[in-house]
C-alpha cells in the first residue's frame, strides 16, 4: 500500500463520487474524467502501461468529449433538474451500500491469499502478438461491433429530415 | 549506457555526462527524484524559450511575406519583442466575466499548458536525452495530445460567451476529425519499426547505406504518412489554413475569446508548445529524430540536428500560414473524412506490401503507384463537380 | 496487508458509487456515466488480479480490458446518440418524464 495508490486512489474516488452527486452536468463530466484519469493512472501503477495509456486516450479523448457534446446538444434539458423523492435516493445509496457489503465481505473471506506476485511487464509487443494469434477472433469481433455502432449511433442521431420537429 | 555514450563522442554526450557528474554528488536517497529534475528543468527552460523565438520568428517572416516590416521597435530588429510581450500581458487586469464559471475557467489554461509540457516527456532531443523512454511512447504522446481537447473545451463551456462556445465546438469537431489520420499516419512507422519506443524507432532510423540514412520519410509510404501528418498536424494545432476555431474575422478569437492577461498568453504558450510537440514527433517519426541526414555529418552532435529540424518544420508552418486562406468549414471536414482517413488507411496497406515485398526496385515502383494512385483517385473524388481553375484578379494585376 | 487487497476494495467502492448513481440520478446521462463507471470498476478488477495472480504472463487481465474498453466506448456512443434521439422527440433527458411507448 503505498503512497502513489493511496493519491491515486483518493483522486478516483472523490472524481467519481463528485460525477454522481454534483448538480451541473458539464461539472459531473469533467469530474468523471478526472476520475477516470486517476484510474489511469492506477493502470500504470500496476504496471499496465498499454492499458492505462489506451484508457486516457479512449475515455478522455473520446467517451468524455462525446458526452460533452451531448450535454450540449441536450441543453435544454439540463434546468429542469430535480432530484427525485427522497425515499428513491435513500434507497438507492442503501443498496448501493448493501452491495459494498457484500463484496467486501466476500474480499475479506475469500481468496486474500494469492501466491508471491511476479514483477510482470506487459511489453507492448506480447500485447500485439497475443491479439493476433490467440485473441484474433474476439479482436475481429470488436471490429465488428465498433463499426456497427459507429454506423448505428450515426444513424440513431442523424436528425429525420421530415420529423414532426 | 556508457558504452554508448563513450561511443557517441563527448560533444554530442556532453548534457549526458553533466547530468551523470551532478548526480554524483546527490545522495542515494534523493537520486531518483534529482534525476527526474535534472531530466525535466531544462525541457521547461528550453522549449518556451524557443516559444519566445518563434512568436518573433512568425511575425518578422509574417511581414517579409506580407511585404510589411513586423516588429522592429524593441531591441535591435525587434528581437527583445517577446519580451515586451511578456510584461504586457503579466501587467494586464485579468478580466473574469461575471457569469463565467470560475473553476472551470481557471483550470483551462493550466490543463492545456499541462498536457502540452507532458508530451515532451517521450520525444527524444538528442542521443540518450529523453526523460522517459516508454515501452509506448508513442501512444503516450496521442494519449495526452488529447487532453487537450478537454482544455479547449472546458475553455470555451465555461467563459459563457457565444463566440468562443462556438469557437470551441468548431476546434473540438476539427480535433476529433484530424485526431484519426494524424494516429493513423504514425502507425506505418510503428509497423516498420515494431515498437512504439520513441527511443527505439530514432535508433532505427539513425543507420546509414553509404552516406544515405534510413529514415523512414525516405520510402513512398513514408513520404505519404509524413505529408498526411503533418496536414493533420497543422490542424491539429489550429493553425492556418485551419484556424476557424479562432478565425479573427468570423468568431473573434475562438473559445479564449474571454481571456485576457497571463491566462490568454498561457493559452498562445500551450498552442506554440503543442505545434512544437507534434512537428517534434513528425522528426522523431519520419525525419530520423536526432539523426544526422549524410553519414559524414554525425560529428555535428545529435541535440543540434534535432533543433535544426524542428526549426525547418516551424518555418514551414510559418511560410503555410502566411501563404494559403482558410478554408470553410466543409471544405474542412470533407478533407479530413475522405480523403485523408481513406489515404491513411490506404497508406497502412502500402506499408504492410511493402514489408512483405523482397527488398528491391520491384517493390519501390509497386508502392510508389499503389500510394500515388490512391492519392490521385481520391483527390479527383474530392474535386468532382466543382470547378477548379485559377483565380484570375481582376484588380491587383 | 496484500497489496491486491487495497485495489479490490477501491475497485468495490467504485462499483458500489457507480451504483448508487446509476439507481438515485434521473439524468439519462449520468445514469449512462454511472454504468461506465461500474464497467471501469471491473476493469480495475481485472488489471489488479492480472497482476498479483498466478499467471501474468498469460495477459489475460490486460486483454479483457482492452476489449472492454472497445465495448464501453461503444456503449457510449450508442447510448448517447439515443439520448439525443429521445431528446429530440420528447424535449427532455430525465428518466422519469420518458414513460410514454406511444410516438
Amino acid at each position: 500500500m503505498t503512497v502513489t495508490f493511496l493519491i491515486l486512489a483518493g483522486v478516483t474516488i472523490v472524481g467519481m463520487a463528485a460525477a454522481m452527486s454534483l448538480r451541473n452536468l458539464v461539472h459531473c463530466v469533467l469530474s468523471l474524467t478526472l476520475g477516470l484519469v486517476g484510474l489511469a493512472g492506477l493502470f500504470l501503477e500496476l504496471d499496465a502501461q498499454f492499458v492505462g495509456f489506451t484508457q486516457i486516450l479512449v475515455y478522455v479523448g473520446a467517451v468524455a468529449i462525446l458526452a460533452m457534446f451531448a450535454v450540449m446538444m441536450t441543453r435544454g434539458a439540463a434546468q429542469q433538474q430535480e432530484s427525485r423523492p427522497t425515499s428513491v435516493r435513500i434507497s438507492g445509496v442503501l443498496i448501493a451500500g448493501g452491495v459494498f457489503l457484500v463484496l467486501a465481505w466476500a474480499m475479506c473471506h475469500g481468496l486474500m491469499t494469492l501466491g508471491a506476485p511476479v514483477q510482470p511487464e506487459a511489453e507492448v509487443k506480447q500485447i500485439g502478438v497475443a491479439l493476433m494469434r490467440s485473441y484474433v477472433l474476439p479482436l475481429e469481433v470488436i471490429g465488428l461491433l465498433l463499426t456497427a455502432a459507429l454506423i448505428g449511433a450515426g444513424v440513431i442521431a442523424m436528425e429525420e429530415k421530415r420529423g414532426a420537429r | 549506457m556508457n558504452g554508448s555514450v563513450r561511443m557517441a563522442g563527448t560533444a554530442d554526450q556532453i548534457f549526458v555526462l553533466v547530468k551523470q557528474w551532478l548526480m554524483g554528488y546527490v545522495p542515494g536517497a534523493l537520486q531518483p527524484l534529482a534525476s527526474a529534475v535534472l531530466s525535466v528543468v531544462p525541457v521547461l527552460l528550453v522549449f518556451p524559450l524557443l516559444f519566445a523565438i518563434t512568436t518573433v520568428l512568425e511575425r518578422k517572416g509574417l511581414g517579409r511575406i506580407q511585404n510589411r516590416y513586423g516588429p522592429n521597435r524593441a531591441g535591435f530588429f525587434g528581437i527583445l519583442q517577446p519580451m515586451a510581450d511578456g510584461i504586457k500581458s503579466l501587467t494586464k487586469e485579468d478580466i473574469i466575466p461575471r457569469s463565467a464559471d470560475h473553476l472551470v475557467h481557471l483550470l483551462a489554461p493550466l490543463l492545456l499548458v499541462v498536457a502540452s509540457f507532458l508530451v515532451y516527456a517521450v520525444l527524444p532531443i538528442g542521443r540518450n536525452m529523453v526523460i522517459a523512454n516508454l515501452n509506448a511512447g508513442v501512444l503516450f504522446f496521442f494519449a495526452i495530445g488529447s487532453m487537450v481537447e478537454l482544455a479547449v473545451f472546458m475553455a470555451g463551456w465555461s467563459s459563457r460567451s457565444k463566440y468562443s462556445l462556438l469557437g470551441a465546438m468548431r476546434a473540438i469537431a476539427q480535433m476529433i476529425s484530424y485526431e484519426m489520420p494524424l494516429v493513423l499516419s504514425a502507425v506505418v512507422v510503428i509497423m516498420a519499426a515494431g515498437s512504439l519506443s520513441t527511443v527505439t524507432i530514432v535508433t532505427m532510423q539513425a543507420t546509414y547505406t553509404g552516406i544515405w540514412p534510413h529514415w523512414y520519410v525516405f520510402t513512398p509510404w513514408g513520404l505519404m504518412g509524413f505529408v498526411l501528418f503533418m496536414i493533420a498536424a497543422t490542424a491539429e494545432s489550429n493553425r492556418s489554413p485551419f484556424d476557424l476555431p479562432e478565425g479573427e474575422s468570423e468568431i473573434i478569437a475562438g473559445y479564449y475569446i474571454e481571456y485576457s492577461g497571463f491566462k490568454f498568453a498561457l493559452f498562445f504558450l500551450g498552442e506554440y508548445l503543442g505545434m512544437f510537440a507534434t512537428s517534434a514527433m513528425a522528426i522523431t517519426l519520419f525525419l530520423g529524430g536526432w539523426a544526422a541526414p549524410f553519414s559524414f555529418l554525425t560529428w555535428i552532435p545529435s541535440y543540434i540536428w534535432f533543433f535544426v529540424k524542428l526549426l525547418a518544420l516551424i518555418m514551414a508552418f510559418i511560410w503555410v500560414r502566411g501563404t494559403l486562406p482558410r478554408l470553410r468549414m466543409d471544405q474542412l471536414m470533407n478533407f479530413a473524412w475522405k480523403f485523408m482517413l481513406p489515404m491513411s488507411l490506404v497508406n497502412i496497406l502500402c506499408a504492410g506490401v511493402w514489408h512483405f515485398m523482397a527488398a528491391g526496385f520491384v517493390r519501390w515502383v509497386v508502392v510508389a503507384v499503389l500510394v500515388a494512385g490512391t492519392c490521385y483517385l481520391l483527390s479527383q473524388r474530392l474535386k468532382r463537380g466543382k470547378r477548379v481553375a485559377v483565380r484570375t484578379y481582376r484588380f491587383a494585376s | 496487508m496484500n497489496p491486491l487487497t487495497g485495489y479490490v476494495f477501491l475497485s468495490a467502492l467504485l462499483f458500489a458509487v457507480g451504483l448508487a448513481g446509476a439507481l438515485t440520478r434521473r439524468n439519462a446521462m449520468l445514469v449512462l456515466i454511472g454504468i461506465e463507471l461500474m464497467l471501469n470498476a471491473a476493469n480495475l478488477n481485472f488489471i489488479a488480479f492480472w497482476r498479483y495472480g498466478p499467471h501474468p504472463e498469460a495477459l489475460t487481465g490486460v486483454m479483457f480490458v482492452i476489449f472492454s474498453i472497445g465495448v464501453a466506448a461503444a456503449e457510449a456512443a450508442v447510448g448517447l446518440s439515443i439520448i439525443l434521439a429521445v431528446y429530440r422527440h420528447s424535449k427532455t433527458t430525465n428518466l422519469d418524464e420518458m414513460d410514454s411507448l406511444k410516438g
